[in-house]
């Protein structure tokens, strides 16, 4: 068994009165993929977007409970939003490149988190481009516009630029839910790759998906946590009617 | 009944494009007999020397036309900077403060002022402590105008970037302020350089809010302290002389400032092209 990555305990998500996530205890352990399934609307989304704190942007925001993450509650007053976003990196569901060329994109960030060398931020965008299976494609059009490149191409851009921060961990929120399915299968295969050394956080609309790449997997449904089991065992043998419900398609 | 929906479909094609030449009619028009009007005594001597007195033949506006650069370009260093900090703040910081809303309230009502009155205001406060007219009061009316418009123009123009590439910007832990001048401002560039050009164009065009500023001045400016001659306040003396020779000059300064304002124009926009946004 490995290492705790992220623990949550009781742990409840508002926006206003709304409980959009509640009470949700689980561990998620390092180095390993963890999907979270369930239909629109039961929280899987917020509850990723807790995890880098991205939701604080909302205004009527608010956590109840403990999470922690590598042993440090995230939410405790006084937490660095920089520091704690360079360790939990993001994948988002469109691919959103940042307006500049493909390089710039993965260097960009890396310059504030106290890289000064030009040089040295080279060798790391090279080292995450090809890490991200990307490098053979671009390397010869560095300086072309990121947006130039096709959808599956930006979002492995993206993938390189969350890892040249060499955060512990990523989360993904549905990263191929925009994708064909050759671009769907190269960022499937990346992510299992990804996992030797990272810790993923996936959403997925996808049950397949959800089954193809996860160690486990957590079943939501209305802001609550039904089941969370290792994924053959959630997928085989549910133990909740409602997981069983859901993976048979039979609601959501 | 296929004959109705294609008739239809004609019509409907044709009103827009009928719409679209009645814009341009007055365009053309315009330029066109400016043209022809100004052409004449558009010559080297007309850019490069001051005004002959009256009925002396030649002579030109090269006083004015630096004039106008001058009085514009004080007002841009002035109202520039201010005009997009603030649509900075609105689009990014103040969006729903109360300060904010009321800056953005403040800089509506302002843009409605007529253009006079902004020059009473500069006559109030600029030319009368300083007991003359002068290019800095009417860079100061001119920079009040653009102020407003480009506080506006610049928190449009930021309110069309996307919110995903933000996320994209702070979820690599960096702080707001590195997310706004590298990702922000960088994919709103154009746009944002479209306001400065049209609200240049804008002021460099008007000749209410210079009247009692600026004033005018037959020969070299001595200073920025003292009255300055501008292109529009020229136009205006010699288009109401009673004669002949000043008037066909007005034509070609008219020319001169259109002329000025396109190539501006174009210059800007073709060096504020974006290569690393989509469109």
């Amino acid at each position: 068994m490995n290492q705790v990555a992220i623990n949550a305990k009781d742990l409840s998500i508002y926006y206003g009165d709304f409980e959009a996530v509640k009470s949700i205890t689980m561990e998620i352990p390092s180095n390993s993929i963890t999907a979270l399934i369930g239909p629109s609307g039961c929280g899987k989304s917020t509850l990723l977007r807790t995890l880098n704190r991205m939701n604080d942007r909302i205004v009527d925001f608010s956590v109840d409970g403990e999470l922690k993450i590598d042993g440090e509650s995230i939410y405790a007053p006084g937490v660095n939003l920089i520091s704690l976003r360079k360790k939990v990196g993001m994948v988002f569901q469109s691919p959103n490149p940042l307006p500049m060329s493909i390089i710039d994109n993965v260097t960009w960030a890396l310059k504030f988190h106290g890289i000064r060398r030009s040089r040295e931020r080279m060798e790391i965008a090279v080292e995450s481009l090809k890490r991200a299976g990307l490098w053979d494609e671009v390397h010869d059009r560095l300086k072309d516009p990121a947006v130039k490149l096709s959808g599956g191409q930006q979002q492995r851009l993206c993938i390189a630029r969350a890892i040249a921060l060499q955060p512990k961990i990523l989360l993904m929120d549905e990263p191929t839910s925009a994708l064909d399915p050759i671009a769907t299968r190269m960022i499937e295969e990346l992510m299992i790759s990804l996992k030797e050394d990272y810790t993923v956080v996936l959403v997925s609309h996808n049950m397949e998906q959800a089954a193809r790449v996860s160690d486990r997997t957590a079943f939501m449904l209305l802001g609550e946590l039904v089941e969370y089991a290792l994924t053959e065992e959630l997928f085989s043998n549910p133990k909740d009617q409602r997981t069983e419900d859901y993976i048979t398609g039979r609601f959501g | 009944m296929n004959l109705r929906r294609k008739l239809v479909d004609k019509t409907m094609t044709l009103i827009p494009l009928l719409c679209v030449i009645a814009t341009i009619i007055p365009l053309i028009s315009i330029s066109g007999y400016l043209l022809y009007q100004g052409i004449s005594n558009l010559n080297w001597a007309f850019l490069t020397e001051l005004p002959k007195p009256v009925g002396e033949p030649g002579g030109g506006m090269a006083n004015s036309i630096v004039g106008t650069g001058i009085v514009v370009g004080l007002a841009g260093l002035l109202g520039i900077p201010i005009g997009i900090l603030a649509g900075i703040y609105l689009a990014e910081y103040g969006q729903q403060t109360r300060l904010g809303k009321t800056v953005r309230f403040i800089a509506d009502v302002l843009l409605g002022v007529p253009s006079i009155v902004i020059g009473i205001v500069a006559y109030a406060v600029v030319v009368v402590p300083m007991q003359s007219f002068s290019a800095y009061a009417g860079a100061f009316a001119l920079a009040m105008m653009l102020v407003p418009f480009l506080t506006r123009t610049t928190e449009e123009a930021l309110l069309t970037v996307p919110d995903n590439i933000k996320e994209a910007g702070l979820a690599l832990g960096q702080p707001y302020w590195r997310v706004v001048t590298g990702i922000v401002l960088r994919a709103a560039k154009a746009p944002i350089f479209t306001g400065v050009m049209l609200g240049i164009a804008r002021i460099a065009g008007e000749t209410a809010p210079l009247l009692f500023t600026a004033l005018n001045n037959r020969f070299w400016h001595q200073g920025l302290t003292g009255p300055i001659s501008t292109l529009t306040i020229q136009i205006y003396n010699y288009a109401i002389s009673p004669f002949q020779d000043w008037n066909q000059q007005a034509w070609s300064g008219a020319l001169v400032l259109i002329i000025l304002v396109t190539l501006l124009n174009l210059i800007v926009r073709i060096s504020s092209r974006s290569r690393y946004t989509q469109r």
